[in-house]
């Protein structure tokens, strides 16, 4: 479980974060929503450590991260996989390599128990015969697919996901938003992806939050953001003049 | 001046965490084979090519300054080879090296910080600041010092080429010049320099592309503040080890 307490965060005297509470739960896909610019990133990225509130308090589990050094921090990264909106590769290495990174670093593993491990997590996420190409080399899709790959290598507890299916075609979309899903079930990970895509939100999305100008302005499930009224999330979710039509067709 | 102190106080900062202890030394090992490569291996014709230019173009200024019955041939020869090994091989092919890999280190790191590269490493637990600068610095440090000797070699070799081909002197006394005097010491004194130059060329560009900001126009920005910055910051050093070292 991951729980945020009155997170505040500024940037040159503009607060894009303000007085945010939230608990994510646990084997489940939490959702954050919202429009571009509303603090999606800037809520994740303090999530993770990339960016240090200014005040309020990140909690994983137990253990108040927010209060903890770079060092100390160190063990709960290594339980956190994080797949970031271009992918994030690193350029001068192959798929193979990058996968292979955190075992490289964090691990004492042989080097045949690497290259099982990798060629595991590159399976589960349908990516085979790619190892040795350069992340150049690769679709938007790939890319996705391997950044999901080596954010689960080490097994982590959690995993965070800035907006995955950017950029992706709808059925693309579709896939690694439901691989994620898949993984979070299967390995009982408390998964936060951060995305603007009403088909995630309707496909994955298990706990949704919305955040507006900075605010927690609702949370729910995706059975009640059909029926909410808030008039903020109605018009972000019901964004187009036909998806209003539906709406007041439905009511 | 005060935006000058915070990017010096920023630097040391970087250079801080670049020198804490590695994750695992087998992997950095690896790594710095890669730089070496990258930046030094890479760097081999470049260095060739205008060091066999200079050295013919020096030859050739001599000659024509040096033109009098009273001052023996082989003294073009000496000049030569002096002003490769004293300031050539050391400080103009770090001028130049700054250029080209200053920018490309600066570039690269700067890109990886935009596309959040550095990020992705920072959330795995990895110290990104010695891992993407750290093997750089010791690869650079490590074989520039072999370009130097490469650059005199090949610049004197450029003399002696365009002595014989234009017949402005007899390449026996070209010779003969440059074995005149020959200390040692100067061998040493351009290699301390270029250690100091390498050190300067790899940190000072790292840091300029790990703070980049913004987009690949800002990646652009901060490469060209790197070579700058490494330019002015090696002609200073070039002055203080001069005075350090030789006087």
């Amino acid at each position: 479980m991951i729980r945020i307490e009155h997170i505040v965060k500024s940037f040159d005297g503009r607060r894009v974060l303000d007085d945010i509470s939230i608990e994510f739960e646990t084997g489940k896909t939490n959702l954050i929503i919202g429009r571009s610019g509303s603090g999606k990133t800037v809520l994740l990225k303090t999530l993770v450590g990339l960016h240090e509130p200014d005040a309020g308090s990140v909690w994983y589990d137990d253990v108040n991260f927010t209060a903890l050094g770079f060092r100390e921090r160190k063990s709960i990264r290594r339980d956190i996989g994080m797949i970031f909106q271009g992918g994030a590769l690193l350029d001068s290495s192959t798929v193979e390599e990058n996968v292979k990174l955190p075992l490289d670093l964090f691990t004492e593993q042989s080097e045949r128990e690497k290259m099982e491990r990798v060629d595991f997590c590159l399976q589960r996420v349908r990516l085979e015969n790619a190892n040795h190409l350069y992340p150049a080399e690769l679709s938007g899709g790939m890319i996705k697919r391997v950044a999901i790959a080596r954010a689960i290598v080490m097994n982590p507890r959690y995993l965070f996901c800035d907006e995955p299916n950017s950029g992706l075609d709808p059925q693309t979309s579709i896939v690694i938003d439901n691989l994620i899903h898949e993984i979070t079930q299967e390995y009982g990970i408390t998964t936060i992806v951060n995305t603007h895509d009403m088909n995630s939100v309707m496909e994955i999305g298990e706990k949704i939050v919305y955040i507006h100008e900075g605010r927690k302005w609702w949370e729910g499930t995706k059975e009640e953001i059909l029926h909410a009224d808030n008039p903020e999330l109605n018009d972000f979710v019901f964004a187009s003049a036909m998806a209003k039509r539906a709406k007041a067709v439905s009511r | 001046m005060l935006r000058v102190f915070g990017l010096i106080g920023r630097y040391f900062m970087l250079m801080g965490k670049v020198f804490s202890r590695p994750e695992k030394a087998v992997i950095y090992r690896r790594r710095i084979i890669y730089e070496m490569e990258a930046l030094g291996v890479n760097s081999i014709g470049l260095t060739a090519i205008i060091s066999i230019f200079i050295g013919a173009v020096i030859t050739l200024q001599m000659s024509i300054n040096l033109d009098s019955p009273f001052i023996p041939k082989s003294l073009i020869g000496y000049a030569t080879r002096e002003t490769m090994i004293l300031e050539f091989s050391s400080a103009v092919v770090a001028l130049i090296l700054a250029g080209k890999v200053g920018s490309s280190i600066a570039s690269e790191i700067g890109t990886m910080r935009i596309t959040e590269q550095i990020d992705a490493l920072e959330i795995m637990g990895v110290n990104s600041a010695s891992y993407l600068i750290l093997p750089k610095i010791v690869a650079a440090m490590v074989f520039f010092p072999f370009l130097t000797v490469l650059s005199i070699l090949i610049g004197v070799i450029g003399g002696w080429l365009i002595a014989a081909a234009t017949g402005i002197m007899i390449p026996a006394d070209y010779v003969d010049g440059l074995l005149m005097d020959f200390k040692t010491y100067s061998i040493t004194y351009t290699l301390i320099k270029t250690v100091f130059f390498a050190y300067i060329i790899t940190s000072i560009s790292a840091f300029f592309g790990y703070y980049a900001k913004g987009n690949s126009l800002e990646v652009g920005a901060a490469s060209t503040r790197a070579v700058v910055a490494c330019s002015v910051v090696i002609l200073l050093f070039d002055l203080i080890l001069t005075q350090v070292l030789l006087i």
